[in-house]
């Protein structure tokens, strides 16, 4: 990795990388990134905001464009703005990150970095998650209604059957409302998967995370 | 397969299998990673290599920090190690020239292996480069003898913390300590209870040590104390081949080191608050740096 603290770079690093695999081909415009606790205190000497951004913009903990990245982002076009601002409750090294898309999509991801650069997401644009981006993650935003759990999971089964799920998570914002399934998955599940289930009743996007 | 919450688990699946606690590893983590123990050791290799580069990197002249704070600490002390010694001798001078120069390299940003973190960077390497140039010993050891270090710190991670902000300094360096001294002793050929006593020594020995880095950056005192990390990992290694028991359990030493941590004011965990941060010359610094408060 590219130093100084895998809390602070590593960590902060893959927190960016999960933004950029969440926007995939869309184009960011804009970043806000609120950071809380000892990122809030130390950023600047640990360098966090640059490798917050250079994992926004898809580079990883080892990239020396670390260094380098508040330049990258201004060539490429990418505002960006940092707020020291605590988010009651949260793990001492947390951040969140408000974007903006060309397309005007935007959203935001909230991480802790629990350290040696391991992470933890908790946030999805409002809906609580629980997972580190160490396994393949598979994301299905759905409606809250009976079987779309069930149906997601036989199809996984009965035409990929190889793939094993090690990790899984629901949240929902209220009932019958938007809920978001998240599934740690042992194996790299095909495109085709996330293809087949946007395509299902009930599903209104997936989104495949590849381990970081 | 392991469940890296205690090291009693390692060290029993190691006496039971009549082998290393880093031949369980890798072919444990080979498993779970879904590869071949062929791949796993040539990733660990890679690993080494990269800690030998940033540590030659680090030794040459005016190697600065990115802050300008810190600099040349590498250099100044392999030259003086190399002329004679010094105090410690020329191996222990030689390690903490290698703990300074790795630590260096990072506060310059550059490229490290975080063992188990960047901010205690210079431990594991310093003690491993220069038990494999002084031992004459083989590579394939000193390789495998960091996934012996790299469990060690797994478990560390799972039961406290390895995260300054978290658990201080001793979470950082008290646990690269306990890492590299329980690498140490495997290579050394000691028994696998050994490497728990060299761990959990080393624990105890940098028992509530807090994270108060001047103007939030990973120089001062953290360039530092990789030396010290350094020290206390020889002599416990040395303690524990000597026959010398930790007498606390190393998985009680871990326990006791996350009590303290969880008790320790956030002042004194990575916040740039308290301790040397904020004494006078520290905040000076920090306006030097960052021209603010």
């Amino acid at each position: 990795m590219i130093g100084p603290s895998s809390s602070h770079t590593a960590g902060a690093c893959r927190i960016g990388a999960i933004v950029n695999k969440i926007v995939d081909n869309d184009v960011l415009t804009e970043v806000r990134i609120q950071l809380s606790g000892s990122f809030a205190r130390t950023y600047r000497g640990h360098g966090t905001d640059r490798a917050l951004l250079a994992g926004i913009m898809g580079f990883k903990s080892y990239s020396e464009e670390i260094r380098n990245a508040m330049d990258i982002a201004a060539e490429r076009g990418l505002k960006y703005e940092f707020i020291a601002e605590d988010i009651p409750g949260a793990h001492p090294n947390t951040a969140r990150i408000y974007y903006t898309c060309k397309s005007g999509k935007t959203g935001f991801v909230e991480g802790a970095s629990i350290g040696g650069g391991n992470i933890r997401v908790s946030n999805i644009d409002g809906m609580e998650v629980n997972f580190s981006g160490e396994n393949n993650t598979l994301f299905v935003l759905h409606k809250d209604t009976p079987g779309v759990i069930a149906n997601v999971t036989n199809l996984m089964y009965w035409r990929y059957g190889e793939l094993n799920i090690s990790g899984f998570h629901l949240s929902r914002k209220e009932r019958g409302g938007d809920a978001l399934m998240t599934l740690e998955l042992d194996e790299l599940p095909p495109e085709q998967l996330i293809t087949d289930l946007k395509k299902m009743d009930n599903i209104d996007n997936a989104l495949l995370i590849h381990a970081i | 397969m392991l469940s890296y919450n205690s090291i009693k688990e390692l060290v029993d699946a190691a006496n039971e299998q009549k082998c290393r606690i880093s031949d369980i590893c890798i072919r444990d983590q080979a498993k779970k990673m879904g590869i071949s123990e062929e791949d796993a050791y040539k990733s660990m290799e890679k690993c080494f290599d990269i800690m030998c580069e940033s540590a030659e990197w680090g030794e040459q002249e005016g190697r600065r920090s990115t802050s300008g704070l810190t600099g040349d600490e590498g250099f100044k002390m392999t030259n003086y190690a190399k002329n004679g010694g010094g105090l410690m001798g020329k191996t222990m001078s030689r390690a903490v020239s290698r703990a300074l120069a790795v630590s260096n390299c990072n506060a310059a940003m550059g490229k490290i292996v975080a063992t188990p973190t960047a901010g205690s960077c210079g431990i594991l390497p310093g003690c491993l480069i220069t038990a494999y140039e002084d031992r004459k010993l083989d590579k394939k050891d000193v390789v495998m003898s960091i996934f012996t270090a790299a469990a060690f710190g797994m478990i560390v991670a799972e039961k406290a913390s390895i995260a300054g902000a978290q658990g201080g300094c001793q979470a950082e360096c008290g646990s690269a300590s306990g890492m590299a001294a329980a690498a140490l002793v495997e290579l050394m050929g000691g028994t696998p209870e050994m490497c728990a006593d060299a761990l959990a020594i080393s624990i105890v020995n940098q028992e509530g040590l807090v994270c108060d880095p001047v103007a939030g950056l990973v120089e001062i005192p953290c360039i530092k104390r990789n030396a010290s990390g350094v020290v206390i990992a020889f002599s416990s290694a040395d303690m524990a081949l000597a026959g010398i028991e930790a007498k606390i359990p190393a998985d009680e030493c871990i326990d006791a080191m996350r009590e303290v941590g969880d008790a320790m004011s956030r002042d004194l965990k990575e916040t740039a608050t308290g301790g040397l941060a904020a004494t006078p010359t520290g905040k000076r610094y920090r306006e030097q740096v960052f021209g603010t408060k």
